[in-house]
């Protein structure tokens, strides 16, 4: 995992696929049959896309493809039903989780079929209705999703040319569509969709070869669409997982653990299971109650005593020396074991740089941090016949089906998920605990089970953004040209390690560690601690050079795209104008998952008390085609605020084992007063692939208001977050 | 002991049978249906909950039942008038003040209760009445946005 290149040749092999986004192969693959589709959702012209080798290998590494023959099973992507009265239904199994695919989605859809957008239903994330699909992570859903669902459509549209040109017995090629029609521009005739598809049962299969419009063409993909379901959302009518709701439903609550890695010694439940009406559950350390109501719920919890063996005293004081450490040591309590670079600090570089050369060596770090969604896991679930439906809030519908079958000990078939648009993720909604214990009472009480976990459930038992420590090692030319550059991560991460910069000497690795706490996926991962330690430390050189810190990047970067939205930031931010007294301005940029994000900030440092206010920044993002620009700008603004709760003040606790700030009144989440002023640019190319955006636009704000501080007071923060009290001038 | 008691809630009266020590927040959603207030934190300290009480912001998910009486309560599900919307709701869709949704009933709430009590208010009053609001989000400047422009379509409507 630890490379050492040389820029000349471009011998770049990937530095790791990342670690920590949660997933594991599928069990089983979904038979798809034409006939029990047109079956369920009756006549018409269905379209399934298919997925091509890649695709299937991405969603399913490591496992070979199914035969490919017209009866078989096959790997299906998306799939796409125009009824025989004209209702268009497109089923994917991304999920909605705020990022507003839904509307992208449905966007690209009715732009191909030329629709109006609310002519298309799109039935997202049910692992009976939907195809199989890994997850909604890793800004894949614009890419990928997004190009199946407008192939899909466009064959949808040349089918249904095809009807119409029968008909009409004229060619394929007179014929256009418009209005949910096909039309013949000459004639003036008109079909609609219905009528074309009335008293037809068609089935097509679409691979990646099918033709598309060009996003220059765009008409209604290219828009600022409104989110197509928004005003369930502000008349309170949408029914989010933690709203459902059944007949005879109970409410759970569970017994937790006094501190991480504790075991139940003994559980005394008589009492509980005295109370009327109280079904109570026990397996190994799952113990868990439910009732007719929550406060009942909580009451027979609290008669049931139990006795635990603490586990390690582990607290956050040690932190980053526990990160140092390797992950093949005995007692590993996170991630992943692997201990393949552990110990190689020999691969990092030794520089012999000129003399006269600038050197200069740091360590940067970064705490723990919760996603803290505003709406906590939450599951109902329900069994009937042996089978078993649950709703529940996740970023991976399939992966949660996976979860229940083994814990559950029932075949997937028999399992159905179903995800309401659900209250954010932020990349902490991989998994199913929630859904797996709501699943369990459900099962032994007979009845439907709804479990909500507590706000202090979702801070203590969900997982974290994964710590880090950060060693980088540089030296540069007199000139401003960078000569050498190491970079060694212990345990936030590979994702955006790779420097953009040129240096002729380069080494980076990374190093898994023994963590602590349980961590997982964030959006945008490690790249946040490692453009923080790469744009501070750039910073930093470009101080030590007395050089501009836009032009000594600028010097070093040959990317175009990260180049243009650099300067894109600086010019729209005023870069260059002297800051006023006790103000300071800074800048960073990156790249991530084919985003490209620069972002400008400017702090206001009050030395009397050490309060900083990030008074302005502006951002400047581009991610290939624009699908919906004001959703874009949304997600861009979110992720800088949300990236300025990790940058000051966001950092998880913990003593004995034991997190110490599980609520919103000791975690300092962004809140109104927190926001800046959020200008965005955004760099439209019609000419590229369209790229996700959830993640990237998340990674410039901690080392640009980083910066800032340092311009501000000359005060060097390396630790992330920086100031969760208050500066230290 | 659960007893019986009479709620009056968006115009209407109805009858709950709960315990004096249940919240608010849990009657209105697990025994009336009402779902639009949200629990995010049970200690007053997210907004998702809020509901308007005499019309006033309330943090339902720390207001007992015994302290509610039969004082009016108004929840989201009140503020749509003969299927039209108020316009702040309105005002909410019109600048895309959300993400994933799950705070807007909550500051929907807060921000009709301050533009009763402030028809006007500034930056810095916003803010200051809806900083206990959270929006893991982040889309407090649309949010800000949606406040403000819902004041001058109420200021305008007026005329
Ligand atoms: S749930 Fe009531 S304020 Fe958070
Ligand atoms: S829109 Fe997601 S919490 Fe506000």
């Amino acid at each position: 995992m630890s490379h050492v290149h040389n820029q000349a040749d471009e011998v770049w092999t990937e530095i790791e696929p990342e670690r920590y986004e949660l997933y594991e192969p599928r069990g089983g693959r979904v038979a798809f049959d034409r006939r029990d589709f047109l079956r369920v959702l009756g006549g018409g012209l269905l379209i399934a896309y298919l997925l091509d080798h890649t695709e299937s290998e991405a969603q399913q590494p490591g496992r070979r493809q199914g035969f490919r023959g017209q009866a078989g099973p096959q790997d299906i992507g998306a799939w796409l039903h125009i009824a025989e009265d004209g209702t268009i239904s497109v089923y994917t199994g991304k999920a909605e989780v705020g990022q507003n695919i839904r509307t992208s989605l449905t966007q690209v859809v009715a732009e191909e079929l030329g629709v109006e957008a609310g002519m298309v239903r799109m039935v997202m994330a049910d692992t009976q209705l939907t195809p199989f699909d890994m997850g909604t992570f890793g800004s894949r859903t614009t890419p990928d999703m997004s190009r199946r669902l407008r192939r899909t459509a466009a064959a949808a549209r040349e089918v249904l040319i095809e009807l119409a040109a029968e008909r009409w017995k004229t060619s394929h090629e007179k014929l256009i569509v418009a209005e949910s029609a096909v039309v013949n521009p000459e004639t003036g005739a008109r079909l609609e969709y219905g009528k074309l598809t009335q008293g037809q049962k068609l089935t097509k299969t679409v691979s990646d070869s099918t033709p598309i419009r060009e996003p220059r063409k765009w008409t209604i993909a290219g828009q600022s669409l409104a989110k197509v379901n928004g005003r369930d959302f502000v008349t309170g009518r949408h029914r989010y997982a933690s709203d459902m709701s059944l007949p005879g439903m109970l409410h759970a609550r569970l017994l937790r653990a006094p501190s991480f890695g504790a075991a139940l010694v003994s559980v005394e439940l008589a009492a509980a299971r005295a109370m009327p009406d109280v079904v109570v559950v026990q397996e190994g350390d799952f113990v868990g109650v439910a009732a007719a109501s929550e406060p009942r719920a909580a009451r027979a919890l609290a008669a049931i005593k139990a006795e635990w063996k603490p586990g390690p005293a582990i607290a956050s004081r040690t932190l980053f020396e526990d990160l140092r450490r390797p992950a093949n040591d005995r007692g590993f309590a996170g991630g992943e074991r692997d201990g393949r670079s552990a110990g190689n600090k020999g691969k990092s570089l030794r520089e012999q740089p000129d003399s006269g050369a600038t050197r200069l060596e740091q360590t940067y770090t970064g705490a723990y941090i919760a996603h803290a969604p505003l709406e906590p896991r939450a599951a109902v679930a329900s069994w009937e016949g042996g089978k078993l439906t649950v709703w529940t809030g996740t970023q991976r519908p399939f992966g949660v089906r996976s979860e229940l079958a083994a814990a559950l000990r029932v075949p997937e078939a028999d399992i159905r998920v179903i995800v309401p648009d659900t209250g954010s993720g932020y990349g902490g909604k991989h998994t199913g605990e929630a859904a797996v214990e709501a699943a369990r009472l459900a099962r032994a009480a007979g009845k439907p089970v709804k479990l909500v976990w507590t706000r202090e459930e979702e801070f203590t038992w969900a997982y974290y953004r994964p710590a880090g420590v950060i060693d980088i090692k540089s030296s540069a030319s007199r000139e401003g040209l960078l000569t050498a550059w190491d970079c060694q991560n212990y345990n936030s991460g590979g994702s955006g390690l790779r420097s953009p910069y040129s240096a002729a000497q380069q080494a980076t690795a990374f190093h898994p560690s023994r963590s602590p706490l349980r961590q997982g996926s964030y959006r945008a991962l490690a790249s946040t601690a490692n453009h923080f330690a790469r744009e501070s430390h750039m910073d930093e050189l470009a101080h030590a050079l007395g050089i501009d810190p836009l032009q000594f990047r600028l010097r070093n970067l040959k990317d175009d795209r990260l180049r243009a939205v650099l300067e894109a930031a600086a010019t729209a931010f005023g870069w260059g104008k002297p800051a006023d007294a006790g103000r300071g301005v800074g800048l960073a940029c990156g790249t991530e998952k084919g985003g490209y994000v620069a972002t400008c900030a400017e702090v206001a440092v009050d030395r009397e008390n050490g309060r900083v206010a990030v008074v302005r920044t502006t951002t400047a993002f581009e991610c290939g085609a624009v699908v919906n620009p004001d959703h874009l700008k949304n997600q861009v603004e979110g992720a800088v605020v949300m990236g300025l709760g990790g940058a000051l003040f966001e950092a998880i606790e913990y003593e004995n084992g034991r997190i110490q700030n599980p609520r919103f009144s000791r975690y300092r989440v962004p809140r109104f007063r927190d926001t800046p002023q959020l200008d965005v640019v955004l760099v439209d190319r019609p000419d590229l692939p369209a790229a996700g955006a959830g993640e990237a636009p998340i990674i410039a704000i901690a080392p640009a208001v980083g910066n800032a501080i340092f311009a501000a007071v000359g005060v060097r923060l390396r630790s992330l977050p920086m100031v969760p009290q208050r500066l230290k001038i | 002991m659960p007893m019986v008691r009479e709620l009056r809630i968006n115009g209407r009266s109805l009858a709950v049978t709960a315990e004096d020590d249940r919240t608010l927040l849990g009657v209105l959603r697990d025994e009336l249906g009402l779902t639009g207030a949200k629990y995010g934190c049970g200690e007053g300290r997210c907004g998702a909950c809020t509901v308007l009480i005499d019309g006033e912001p309330a943090r339902s998910c720390v207001t007992r039942l015994s302290a509610v009486g039969d004082r009016e309560i108004t929840t989201i599900e009140g503020l749509e008038q003969d299927g039209k919307l108020h316009p702040l709701q309105e005002a909410f869709l019109e600048t895309g003040a959300m993400q994933c949704g799950y705070c807007t009933c909550g500051m929907i709430m807060s921000g009709v209760g301050l533009l009763r009590q402030n028809p006007r208010p500034s930056r810095e009053e916003i803010i200051e009445a809806m900083n206990g609001n959270v929006c893991r989000c982040g889309t407090y400047t649309r949010i800000m946005a949606a406040v403000d422009l819902a004041a001058r379509a109420i200021k305008e409507g007026r005329k």
